[in-house]
């Protein structure tokens, strides 16, 4: 409202009297130097009257001006509208009246100087100019003014054409009629001496963008691009990039690529060579919706061996943009072989100490696709980049921080391994903002493993305090998720219930949430932590998610916490108030849960939260309570068993990005992509997304229907995978197709185990999941990082762990499913033994041994179960066996309780079978030393 | 690449405004300004540089209380156009000398013109300030710069230090002085922002120095510079001891020695004598840049320590005392020292005892946030000073009163102080002739990043 006002009044006074002023200012001066006495106020408003009746003596107006060089002409007039009107900009501020008379007086005033040869009419003319274009900054439409700013700029003051042509680009495309009367005097600039007006023009022509006149154009582009001068080479050639979005068909029908791709090679000026590099691959990726076969044979050649090297060559003779394009070019190209690589590395290594993030990051893009077939060089890059990007992330603004940094992050989500040791980097600062926080957090999450985590969580645990709420959430998210990643969380779940007592609502709502799912994950625990989120008062949680959570708690441990049924029927009683659908599902699910495990303190509650979520207006809430209404009407025993039966520990949630997109997003290293962790197709519009290189889905199936639940998949497929950078993604295919049909729980029986030879029992057995925190993950979905982790991990074991005996295995064997099935089934057992392993007890996961086991080159075929009881597959084969023979395959039961195993071997060797024994026994025994 | 580049006001102003591509809607700025004004997400988070709407991305730095500002429609590189829009901001300041909200609008044609030539059809062209020179015909109007707050790492040396005219810095690459002479000089600017977090028990958890070596030449000819570093310098010690296989050079290598983890270098800059002599050759272009930046882990001494002692002082009452040591030399001087200190949340007033005879000390509680902020205006080094802050609080017990307060954080300013060590030990102008003798200045400033006393 103020600024309304203001603008009021500002427009008050008429911009009439502004000019006038000028003209008064422009009079003072004058007078004084040109000793003019007779110039008296009323003659100077005449000015604006046309120039013949103009009474200012010329010669005294000649005299002045030539005393001062046009092209450094330092403004002597202080322009009033520069320093005073426009701190406020007349656009928001003046009403409709004003500016329209505002903008007749300029027409006006532009009319009467266009005819003017008068000397210093030039500088008039500049005030006016800034004026328009001020006007045009701040989104005033003063189009109108079109022709009488085209019939001013017959000039030859450099700093008026510039304005004129700035105004001209700007407004061409809408008044197509008025633009060809610039083409006039724009060819004719075309063809001055300057090769600065040259290549003014020529830029200026080329972007107009009015389709009608390109006929004009085409002749001075061609010339342009033969210019002696690089300047107008450099504009000419972005210029064919104008023609070809303005006209595509005249820009071939020309020519013009093809005399691009000359210029590519050969010209000495590089940045006529980059420009040239910019427009090609702009029309060539154009093209490939025309005419596809030969845009891509010119694509082709654009990445052929000698364009790439001849670029490659002088990559210092260009500016550190056009390096950074050429280098997103290199990063396309597939050298022959490793020795190629190796040089284009070399001369590009010194790249990776460049000021300018930009730059750096394309090298590390190039860097890393070159080695993506080189697992140990790859791992090496790594290495190398590290430094680099720490030094930039540190050094520049919040804003190139972000940027470089979301590129580190996506690095350290692939190999969290190799920046495990560098994590007091990734501690937020105070002065960061939240969105760098933000990335630094989840860094944290990532790197953590034994040898930090405490110190890790030990920092999160400081942030948790933080006045900055949403890092304060962040942090305790972040707690939690290290306590899911690691074996040992003991000393997390402490922290976590720390946190309760610190007594602020959205630290308490958010400890609540990873409380449930770390019982999820680890529901022996449930002591410990019961006893902590008894002691929370239900009226402090208020958040949805929290409160869910709770109820969830309230409804499964029932049992260890006697006011549980009490708590719940404050909940059901302000059923109404409850606007969350999420709470009130849960809370149906809760008390039902309750009334098995204590029915005569909770039938009351039972029969009103029913009808009460009958009643509701919620579709999901009604159905669920119909649902579980009508389950029980068929008995309680029915009702249990569909609604609450006993459940299997979750061993991994669901990753909420598939390994497709993390794939999809590594390819597009150093773009928008890494920023919004998407690829480009989920957030470009697709008309101008250009074309997208489809990367065919090879998605390895080995696989069949045979697989079934309690497998854990992903391992089927680490035999498969012997390549680091064959991609997650090809994991995730099959992952996802083997956990298809499967459900997160089963009965609390082992008849899952059995499922190799009777697959059809447990699907049959399994129920669907009525409540939706139990996760309907399929357990099977086990994050793809952690693979990836492994596969870099395998440098660094000690494959050649010492054999107690004679027998060696081979590295990477590999046997399908199917195979082994095949092989189980047919194979006797060649000998069981009973063992006892001391070091299994601390086991609550199958992966720890997985790892041991495969680090020792005894592969895994299936695993399952829940603390205490785990049963695994495991296959092994002797070296220098042949591909299908040799084998060794091995049932592993393993109970942590009692901290004893049962071994069954068969082997296609049998002779070899005690040897293997021993060996397998052996690398068992050493699991966790 | 961009569609289109404009410059916004804080308020949200268009004060530059040029499109490339013309596939970007003209409200584009207005659609920016209130996504970032209004940024969603929990408890007033800020935008972050990078987001997208309706399949426009809209990138932009912050630079001198302006918003630069780029639009795209596909998807480049965002570091490249992070990098260029600090560029133009960069080149903009070169030539307008003082970069704020006023100078660009009495010299956006001269904007315009650069704009022109470092960006054609939204791809960045040549951004050099000295290359741009022959395309720019615009004199820039200079603002007076004693009248605006001056921003920037360079504002820092204005106040307290006699050394350096104070215009020097402010000075436009296309101006001459009245007297239509270019004054002959060059600044070597060792700027080292350091980060340190301090535990509860005054042991320093992590710190690292963050430095930037920046150079703006005034020299006509532009000759060749040879800046000579300290010649113990060492580059590229991995980037922390964790590792046990890591050769830890900071033991047993002598006191003194400059261990860098990491540094990178500006174009310009030819590395054939960094090895054996540890200077680097360079033929400095026109305006300000980076010759190098680094970055060190290596210990150090933090310049100042912070003694917080926080206890209850029965119903209703706590205190929280502070000591500030200033561990430097007695000859230099730290300015603008900010303590701030967050109070526990009952806290509801607060009274502040300073020490007798204290100047240029101010103090505040913030009512809303329930911070306080403790201001020394200058420190002089080697000095103790203290601040006892009596706190009333509505909880009758506050059992954890510890916890809730804190941490502390701190900046600060020293200017001719470098933690790193790390010294410019000459600045020799490769010229023949005797009679040049151009003015060079080295100056050193230590900043405070990230300082964080915990609590």
């Amino acid at each position: 409202m103020e600024k309304v006002w203001r603008g009021r009044w500002r427009g008050g006074r008429s911009e009439r009297v502004k000019a006038f002023a000028l003209i008064a200012k422009v009079s003072k001066s004058l007078r004084a130097r040109s000793r003019a006495p007779s110039l008296c106020r009323h003659g100077l408003l005449k000015l604006t009257s046309p120039p013949r009746t103009c009474p200012l003596p010329a010669a005294a107006l000649t005299a002045f001006v030539s005393s001062l060089n046009i092209y450094r002409f330092r403004s002597c007039f202080p322009a009033p509208f520069n320093s005073s009107s426009l701190r406020t900009p007349p656009a928001l501020t003046m009403n409709a009246d004003n500016r329209k008379g505002e903008l007749v007086d300029l027409k006006s005033q532009l009319r009467q100087l266009a005819g003017s040869r008068q000397p210093g009419v030039e500088d008039i003319k500049r005030e006016l100019y800034k004026k328009v274009i001020s006007y045009m900054t701040i989104g005033i439409d003063v189009s109108s003014l079109f022709s009488e700013m085209v019939m001013c700029s017959a000039t030859s003051d450099l700093v008026l054409k510039k304005m004129c042509y700035l105004y001209v680009g700007n407004y061409a495309r809408g008044h197509p009629e008025l633009a060809l009367l610039t083409i006039n005097f724009l060819q004719k600039d075309c063809h001055d001496d300057d090769p600065m007006i040259r290549g003014l023009a020529l830029r200026s022509l080329c972007s107009l963008r009015v389709k009608n006149l390109v006929e004009y154009l085409v002749g001075p582009l061609r010339s342009g691009l033969k210019d002696g001068n690089g300047y107008v080479r450099t504009v000419a050639a972005m210029g064919v990039l104008k023609l070809y979005h303005i006209a595509p068909s005249q820009c071939t029908d020309n020519e013009f690529p093809a005399m691009l791709r000359a210029l590519l090679l050969n010209d000495p000026d590089a940045q006529v060579v980059a420009n040239c590099l910019c427009a090609l691959q702009e029309i060539y990726a154009a093209e490939v919706n025309i005419s596809p076969e030969t845009a891509l044979r010119d694509r082709e050649h654009l990445l052929s061996k000698p364009v790439i090297y001849s670029l490659l060559n002088r990559i210092k003779d260009f500016t550190e943009w056009a390096q950074c394009l050429v280098l997103d070019m290199v990063s396309k190209y597939i050298p022959s072989d490793s020795d190629e690589s190796f040089d284009m590395m070399n001369i590009l290594e010194d790249r990776l100490q460049h000021t300018n993030s930009a730059v750096v990051l394309a090298t590390i893009k190039v860097f890393l696709h070159l080695t993506i077939s080189m697992a140990d060089v790859h791992q090496q890059v790594y290495e190398r980049i590290k430094a680099p990007l720490l030094t930039l992330v540190n050094s520049g603004s919040a804003e190139q921080t972000y940027a470089v940094l979301s590129h580190l992050h996506l690095l350290v989500l692939r190999a969290p391994a190799l920046f495990s040791n560098d994590y007091k980097h990734f501690y937020c600062r105070y002065s960061d903002p939240t969105y760098v926080k933000k990335l630094k957090l989840e860094m944290l999450t990532a790197v953590a493993n034994e040898s930090n985590t405490y110190e890790i969580v030990t920092e999160l645990s400081e942030y948790a305090a933080n006045v900055d709420v949403a890092i304060a959430r962040e942090s305790i998210r972040a707690v939690g998720k290290i306590a899911l990643q690691q074996y040992d969380v003991n000393a997390i779940v402490d922290r976590l219930l720390q946190f309760l007592e610190m007594e602020k609502d959205y630290v308490t709502a958010e400890t609540l949430v990873l409380v449930k799912d770390l019982l999820r994950k680890y529901p022996q625990w449930s002591h410990d932590c019961i006893a902590v989120v008894g002691s929370v008062s239900s009226k402090a949680v208020t958040e949805p998610k929290a409160k869910a959570a709770l109820i969830w708690m309230l409804g499964e441990y029932a049992y260890d916490m006697p006011d549980a049924p009490y708590i719940l029927e404050g909940f059901v009683q302000n059923w109404t108030e409850e606007n969350s659908a999420e709470v009130r599902l849960e809370l149906l699910t809760a008390i039902t849960k309750i009334f098995f495990k204590r029915p005569p303190e909770s039938i009351k509650m039972l029969g009103a939260a029913l009808s009460a979520g009958l009643a509701d207006a919620h579709q999901d809430v009604h159905d669920r309570a119909l649902l579980y209404y009508r389950l029980l009407q068929q008995g309680v025993e029915v009702a249990e068993r569909v609604v609450n039966p006993a459940k299997q520990a979750v061993s991994v949630f669901a990753d909420t990005q598939s390994s497709e997109i993390k794939d999809r997003i590594f390819d597009e290293f150093n773009s928008l992509s890494v920023v919004y962790q998407q690829p480009s197709y989920m957030f470009l519009d697709k008309e101008v997304r250009g074309p997208i290189e489809l990367v065919e889905d090879t998605g390895l199936l080995p696989m069949g229907p045979t697989t079934t639940d309690d497998v854990l998949p992903s391992q089927l497929v680490d035999a498969n995978d012997n390549d680091l950078l064959l991609g997650p993604s090809d994991k995730e295919d099959s992952i996802v197709a083997a956990s298809n049909g499967s459900h997160a729980y089963n009965g609390p029986d082992l008849s899952g185990f059995d499922s190799l030879s009777a697959p059809q029992r447990s699907q049959s057995a399994a129920f669907p999941t009525p409540t939706p925190q139990v996760a309907t993950t399929p357990a099977a979905t086990s994050t793809s990082l952690l693979d990836f982790d492994d596969l870099l991990g395998l440098n660094t074991y000690d494959v050649s762990t010492p054999a107690p005996s004679s027998l060696k295995l081979k590295a990477k064997p590999s046997l399908d499913p199917q195979a082994f099935q095949r092989k189980w089934g047919q194979l006797a057992v060649a000998s069981t033994v009973d063992h006892t392993l001391a070091n299994v007890a601390a086991l609550s996961t199958p992966q720890p041994l997985i790892r041991h086991m495969q680090a020792n080159l005894v592969e895994v075929m299936a695993s399952g179960g829940k603390a205490p009881t785990f049963k695994f597959f495991f296959y092994a084969q002797a070296a220098d066996s042949p591909p299908t023979s040799g084998f060794f395959l091995v049932e592993l039961i393993v109970n942590t309780s009692t901290a004893s195993s049962q071994v069954k071997i068969k082997a296609d060797d049998a002779s070899l079978a005690p040897h293997f024994q021993e060996l397998f026994l052996a690398t068992l025994g050493s699991f966790g030393f | 690449m961009i569609s289109q580049f404009f410059v916004l006001s804080l308020r949200g102003d268009n004060i530059v405004f040029r499109d490339y591509r013309g596939d970007v809607s003209k409200s584009s700025a207005e659609i920016f300004f209130r996504k970032v004004k209004f940024w969603k997400g929990e408890e007033g988070e800020e935008a972050p540089p990078v987001f997208n709407v309706d399949g426009v991305n809209y990138l932009h730095v912050k630079h001198s209380g302006l918003l630069f500002v780029a639009t795209t429609r596909v998807n480049p590189s965002p570091a490249l156009v992070l990098e260029l829009l600090q560029r133009i901001a960069r080149v903009a300041k070169d030539y307008l000398g003082v970069l704020n909200e006023d100078s660009l609008r009495k010299n956006f044609v001269l904007v315009y013109e650069l704009l022109d030539e470092m960006i054609d059809f939204g791809y960045p062209q040549t951004t050099s300030t000295e290359g741009l020179k022959s395309f720019v015909f615009n004199e820039p109007v200079v603002v007076d710069a004693a009248r605006i707050p001056s921003l920037g790492p360079a504002a820092m040396f204005i106040p307290g230090s006699k050394r350096v005219p104070g215009t020097a810095v402010t000075k436009s690459v296309v101006a001459s002085d009245a007297s239509g002479n270019k004054r002959e000089e060059v600044f070597v600017d060792i700027i080292e922002k350091i980060s340190v977090t301090f535990n509860a028990s005054g042991y320093v958890l992590t710190s690292e120095i963050d430095g930037t070596i920046q150079m703006k030449s005034y020299l006509t000819g532009n000759p060749e510079i040879k800046v000579g570093l300290s010649d113990d310098l060492a580059v590229g010690v991995r980037s922390n001891n964790n590792n046990t296989f890591a050769p830890d050079y900071s033991v047993g290598s002598g006191v003194g020695l400059v261990v860098l983890d990491d540094c990178n270098f500006h174009e310009s800059v030819r590395l054939d004598d960094f090895e054996t002599e540890r200077a680097l050759t360079l033929v400095p272009p026109d305006g300000e840049f980076p010759i190098m930046n680094y970055r060190m882990t290596q210990e150090f001494k933090p310049p100042f320590k912070v003694y917080p002692v926080i206890e209850e002082k029965g119903p209703f009452k706590a205190e929280i005392r502070l000591t500030v040591r200033a561990d430097f030399a007695s000859n230099i001087t730290a300015n603008m020292v900010v303590l701030r200190v967050p109070m526990p949340k009952t806290t509801t007033r607060v009274s502040f005892v300073l020490e007798e005879g204290a100047v240029g000390q101010t103090t505040d509680f913030k009512e809303s946030t329930k911070v306080m902020e403790w201001c020394c205006r200058k420190i002089v080094g080697g000095s103790d000073h203290v601040l006892v802050a009596k706190l009333t609080l509505s909880q009758e017990k506050n059992l954890n009163i510890k916890k809730e307060a804190g941490p502390i954080s701190m900046t600060f300013t020293i200017p001719m102080y470098n933690a790193s060590k790390l010294q410019v030990k000459y600045l020799q102008i490769v010229k023949k002739t005797k009679s040049y003798n151009p003015h060079r200045w080295v100056r050193y400033v230590t900043l405070a990043n990230s300082y964080v006393i915990r609590t």
